[in-house]
């Protein structure tokens, strides 16, 4: 919205240099892009995608929904504020340059939004839905769980909402306490039906939430709003989009793998650095999407290094991570030497006084990767 | 009851100077006030504009007022020197739908409200030290530290705080009333939102149950015509919040006038032992952004806000009553402030010098035993969990 501003964001905590590390040092490489073919392009827009600009990870998101408002007429944007720009910028410019009509603030409803969202949709159109905080997702999840995975199913191919996107930020932000920093993704991978994409980095969202629009299934998309800001990185201004169900290695090493999505990732590279000192060498995947996930990367993986750990912000009892390592487990028993390690948040509502404590830290995982090596 | 004397006492200064000069009202002579405007009623018979009050009272409610503001003003720069962390939300323009509904009913009474919680937490006895030190994340907080300005309760106040998801209070707030209504004991509940939180699903769904059960439930929408940055008008097709429980009786009233908020709860509360719920719809204002992340002058015009403070402030509206009604003088009042002042400042200091909570308080209350593990070392990262 109006006041949303970078204002909100900075006051967010976003400045303070503590925060700094996270972001900053993320892995910034260049993936392979499905390009989108270049004659179908024809606005001024695209005209310049050669360049690339350093962008933060809002205006990627933002560029990723000017470019699929622009391809697709048939494409809607809408949430609390939406048109206004949104908490956090990420739909700022939308509506002056599609119009109300395209880009549009709803009354405070999740359930309704998104329940109207799967019925746009079913009419074969992209409705992209903001939930303003991943934490406001619940009043919604009837209808993500019981309306939307299923839509497909039970109508025996007849309907489908597969233009759905939801779009929610996620995650810690230093000091966001109970219900502005929870990691729900969890709840969304065990439906089968719809997608969980997590983006770690400003390309990656641009490409991965370009995909995922464009996706014929209804996709969750959780975006790290800790690294609205303070992830930067060359953003190609071009239309590109990422591969789904893709994970990808974005560092390689041959002790131990780690597996991660989203913000912790680059707490993770940090870990993987200092291990390094320590002479254990860490590969390091992007699962990127969670349902359904790439496990031949990770199998392929933890076959070459013989361990592995997997980490999260979410608490640990039925997380995410939970899954990964029974999976692998299964598939690379004997192969393993070590037990899967897992750090994750701890099995608390997220706190407000004790969020340090709470966090799958650097530390932590410095701590688990050692002792998985040393099994 | 205990942590309202000491302000109890306090308030009794200013009223006995008002008593030992040459006035003529004893303390507890009563005075009839007009409210600034009428009720108006949707399937009711809205009450009189003429509202019985006392010196006491009146010069109560000022200073009621006035310390709320400021312990919000304060806030507000705790808030800037990151002594508080996390989300805040101010109260400053809203505090006669607090000092207002507390003088109608009892603290069996039951309230139960949103994340702008904090005057509602005074309103019901709670101390200016235990609402700091909870803003601040410290032990003494009246949760312990553990809930933060969005998280405010006090159970002895029948003050059910404090929800941080918008809407999800009303049907609780029901269940409350039910749980009354079930004991006999002729008490009600307060369950109050905000214009935005009018359009959850939520609030439909609990007001057909507490309709269909006759609860003795009191729906309040607190109207203070945003929503974050959007305007009532832009979110709801009818901003009659009144009316719109269709079936269920409303009543709009003027939240700035602490008098109108006073009457209309009396009425309600009547109303709902007999009759079931009612929603009290108050026109209000609030003076700070949203949140404080949001200066508060994109969406709405400075024009706006300062007319709303020169024209409708709910303190000013009181001192012109005490002034009018020659109960003090303005140096009076303006000592009174001062003190307030004081006393923020003091409860502040205090505040700060409550600890954290022990870092075991990260286990603690999540289930009954929980589940009796610490943390220690490094970063915490070693745990240690016990059988409960
Ligand atoms: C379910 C849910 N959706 C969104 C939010 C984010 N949010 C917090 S307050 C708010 C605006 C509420 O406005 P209103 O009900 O008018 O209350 P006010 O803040 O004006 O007191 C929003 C959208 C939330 N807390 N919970
Ligand atoms: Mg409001």
């Amino acid at each position: 919205m109006a006041f949303g501003s970078l204002r909100r964001i900075e006051r967010f905590g976003w400045a303070s240099s503590k925060l700094e590390q996270r972001g900053r040092s993320i892995v910034r490489r260049l993936s392979t892009f499905t390009e989108v073919d270049e004659s179908k392009k024809n606005s001024s827009h695209q005209e310049t995608g050669k360049s690339n600009k350093s962008v933060n990870l809002f205006s990627a998101i933002n560029q990723a929904l000017h470019i699929a408002l622009e391809t697709d007429p048939r494409s809607y944007v809408f949430g609390e504020d939406v048109g206004f720009g949104g908490v956090f910028r990420c739909t700022s410019g939308l509506s002056d340059r599609f119009g109300k009509r395209r880009v549009f603030n709803t009354p405070l409803c999740e359930q309704g939004i998104v329940g109207f969202a799967i019925g746009l949709a079913a009419m074969g159109n992209r409705a992209i839905a903001e939930i303003q905080f991943a934490d406001y997702i619940f009043p919604a999840f009837d209808q993500i769980v019981n309306e939307a995975a299923k839509f497909r199913y039970r109508s025996g191919n007849q309907f489908n909402c597969g233009g759905l996107t939801i779009r929610a930020p996620y995650g810690a932000v230093g000091h966001g306490g109970h219900y502005h920093s929870q990691s729900p993704e969890a709840f969304f991978c065990h439906v089968p039906g719809i997608k969980v994409v997590i983006p770690r980095s400003p390309q990656q969202a641009k490409g991965l939430l370009l995909s995922s629009i464009r996706d014929p299934n209804p996709v969750v998309f959780f975006e790290p709003k800790w690294l609205y800001r303070l992830a930067v990185e060359e953003v190609p201004d071009k239309d590109y989009m990422l591969p789904l169900s893709e994970a990808e290695v974005i560092r390689e090493g041959s002790d131990i793998t780690l597996v991660g999505w989203g913000a912790q990732l680059s707490i993770m590279e940090q870990a993987c650095f200092d291990a390094e000192k320590d002479g254990i060498s860490c590969e390091l995947i992007d699962l990127k999407t969670l349902i359904p996930w790439d496990k031949e990367t990770v199998e392929a993986s933890v076959n070459k290094t013989g361990r592995l750990l997997v980490s999260h912000e979410a608490p640990i009892t039925g997380g995410f991570g939970a899954e990964i390592a029974a999976s692998i487990v299964e598939r690379c028993f004997l192969r393993l030497e070590a037990p899967v390690a897992r750090v994750c948040g701890l099995d608390t509502p997220f706190p407000l006084v004790f969020e340090p404590h709470y966090m799958p830290t650097k530390n932590k995982i410095l701590d688990a990767i050692k002792s998985t090596v040393k099994y | 009851m205990a942590q309202l004397t000491h302000r109890t006492s306090s308030l009794l200064k200013p009223l006995s100077f008002a008593l030992s000069s040459t006035r003529h009202l004893s303390s507890t002579t009563p005075i009839t006030v007009e409210t600034s405007l009428p009720f108006t009623g949707h399937n009711i018979e809205p009450p009189s504009r003429s509202v019985e009050t006392t010196p006491q009272e009146l010069i109560k409610f000022f200073r009621d007022m006035a310390l709320m503001r400021r312990m919000e003003i304060a806030s507000d720069s705790l808030y800037k020197a990151k002594l508080i962390r996390g989300f805040c939300h101010l109260y400053d323009g809203q505090e006669a739908v607090a000092v207002g509904m507390e003088s109608a009913i009892t603290r069996k009474d039951c309230i139960i409200t949103a994340y702008r919680d904090h005057c509602l937490f005074l309103g019901r006895g709670g101390t200016l030290v235990e609402a700091f030190a909870e803003l601040m994340g410290r032990k003494e907080g009246c949760s312990k530290g553990k809930g933060g300005s969005m998280h405010f309760y006090k159970k002895e106040g029948g003050f059910y705080g404090g929800h941080g998801i918008v809407g999800a209070q009303v049907p609780l707030g029901c269940g409350l009333a039910f749980a009354q209504k079930y004991s006999k004991d002729e008490n009600v509940t307060f369950a109050m939102y905000g214009d935005g939180a009018a359009n959850q699903g939520q609030l439909f769904e609990a007001l057909n149950m507490a309709a269909l059960w006759d609860l003795p439930a009191i729906l309040v929408c607190e109207n203070n015509h945003y929503g974050m940055g959007t305007a009532e008008w832009r979110a709801a097709k009818s901003p009659a919040y009144y009316k719109r429980g269709d079936y269920v009786p409303g009543l709009k009233v003027d939240g700035m006038d602490a008098f109108a908020v006073k009457q209309a709860c009396k009425f309600a509360k009547e109303h709902a032992l007999k009759n079931g719920p009612i929603i009290l719809e108050m026109d209000t204002y609030r003076y700070h952004g949203h949140s404080m992340s949001d200066p508060g002058s994109t969406y709405r015009t400075r024009d706006e806000i300062s007319g709303v403070r020169q024209e409708r402030d709910p303190v000013e509206r009181i001192r012109k009553l005490v002034l009018a009604h020659d109960l003090a003088t303005e140096k009076e009042l303006k000592d009174t402030e001062k003190e307030i002042r004081k006393e923020v400042d003091d409860a502040i200091a205090k505040a700060k010098e409550s600890p954290l909570p022990d870092p075991s308080e990260l286990f603690t209350n999540i289930y009954v035993k929980g589940y009796g593990v610490e943390s220690y070392g490094a970063d915490r990262k070693e745990l240690r969990a016990v059988l409960p």
